[in-house]
């Protein structure tokens, strides 16, 4: 019996100062890791698309309730005109790619996209991020679709999964788009 | 006592060093060394839990009633990997990104929970500590040259530490073709093969 009560206990215990230390550590990195996934994952890609902007499009963001999610925009002024930009996943080869895709809002077609996450393979699927030309591609191209492998993108090499992956991850972009169109108009015209 | 802590600390470069000579917690050895650089993250991720998890369940040993002290080391194991996750997400995020799903399961890598039963619960801290980063920097090192041989092979470059790049063959020979299949899961068994055929070759002398 006396044991049992040990085990009981020393368990309680454990488990409890466990979960008090772990409690408090997500409480005070939480902060930071929400601003490193801004600088490092989205920031970069979003930089590299607008790199002309004449504001600075982390900084100037927003939030929009599309359902139960929720999406962050980014807006970019260049040369007078707005952009906005957000992010979107599709199913890659290693687990979700995602992207960043930015829109020029007065005719609705793509500014630019890049790739944020991946886990695609070394080499082949991960040119996505790396092959400028890859991105290169989609610029220009209609939001509204279509935004397939063979028309108008030509796949990676090797890649052919990773490069269906990116551009499902920008037709989404599009249906987003299409959905709160109305909402970004109204926020970017707040915005000025 | 025999056991000096040199000789704890030692023995786990070389004499038992975790993937090659105990063939233990291959799961991470094969998933993450695709570049030299993931391998050095994830070996000083497990190398942080090993030690910090032998220190507490050495302090404890006499607490934790034997019937449940495989649930003890869990609860302890658990708790640093969700430690060293969230810190690494604070301060190395890209080496997170890249690790992923790798860190969560450090909690399961039978090296970590292998030195907490068969070591740390039988022996002083200090002895403790110096076998948990003996182990630790073996396991580190041979993700290192895992990962190191691969990266080399399968993508021509070398990469230290995110963007320091050491060697890069492309350049140093513009023709050179990296062969692909090492930096898949397949040419991770292959390497590792080759490694544990040489190590055993030396080991016999």
């Amino acid at each position: 019996m006396g044991e049992m009560i040990k085990m009981v206990v020393v368990l309680t215990i454990l488990s409890s100062l466990s979960g008090g230390v772990l409690a408090y550590v997500k409480e005070s990195t939480q902060e930071r890791i929400e601003l490193q996934v801004l600088q490092l994952v989205k920031g970069p890609a979003i930089k590299a698309i607008f790199k002309d902007a004449t504001n600075d499009p982390v900084a100037d963001r927003f939030s929009i309730e599309d359902g139960d999610a929720k999406v962050d925009i980014f807006v970019a002024k260049i040369d007078g005109k707005d952009m906005v930009a957000f992010e979107t996943a599709g199913k890659g080869y290693g687990g979700d790619v995602g992207l960043v895709v930015g829109i020029d809002v007065a005719d609705d077609k793509i500014y630019g996209v890049g790739v944020t996450t991946h886990s695609e393979t070394a080499g082949l699927g991960a040119k996505a991020k790396e092959d400028p030309k890859f991105a290169a591609q989609f610029a220009g191209v209609d939001i509204k679709g279509p935004i397939e492998v063979g028309n108008p993108i030509n796949a990676l090499s090797g890649a052919t999964i990773t490069s269906q992956a990116v551009c499902n991850a920008a037709t989404q972009a599009g249906e987003i788009y299409g959905r709160l169109k109305p909402q970004i108009q109204e926020q970017l015209n707040a915005f000025k | 006592m025999a056991k000096s802590i040199t000789h704890e600390f030692v023995k786990g470069l070389w004499e038992e060093v975790p993937p090659f000579r105990l063939v233990l917690g291959l799961c991470p050895v094969l998933g993450v060394t695709t570049k030299m650089q993931y391998g050095i993250g994830m070996g000083l991720a497990t190398t942080f839990v090993l030690v910090c998890s032998n220190i507490l369940v050495s302090m404890l040993r006499k607490a934790i009633p034997a019937k449940v002290r495989i649930a003890c080391f869990i609860i302890i194991i658990a708790t640093f990997v969700t430690l060293v996750e969230l810190l690494m997400q604070a301060f190395a995020y890209p080496l997170f990104l890249q690790l992923g799903i790798f860190i969560p399961l450090i909690v399961v890598n039978c090296i970590v929970l292998g030195r907490a039963e068969a070591f740390a619960s039988k022996n002083g801290i200090f002895l403790s500590v110096a076998d948990g980063l003996g182990i630790g920097i073996g396991f580190t090192l041979s993700l290192a040259a895992l990962g190191a041989l691969r990266e080399i092979l399968g993508a021509g470059t070398l990469t230290l530490w995110e963007g320091i790049e050491l060697v890069n063959l492309l350049h140093v020979f513009p023709g050179f073709h990296p062969f692909k299949f090492m930096v898949q899961a397949p040419g991770a068994f292959v390497c590792l093969g080759i490694m544990l055929c040489f190590m055993n070759m030396v080991g016999k002398k």
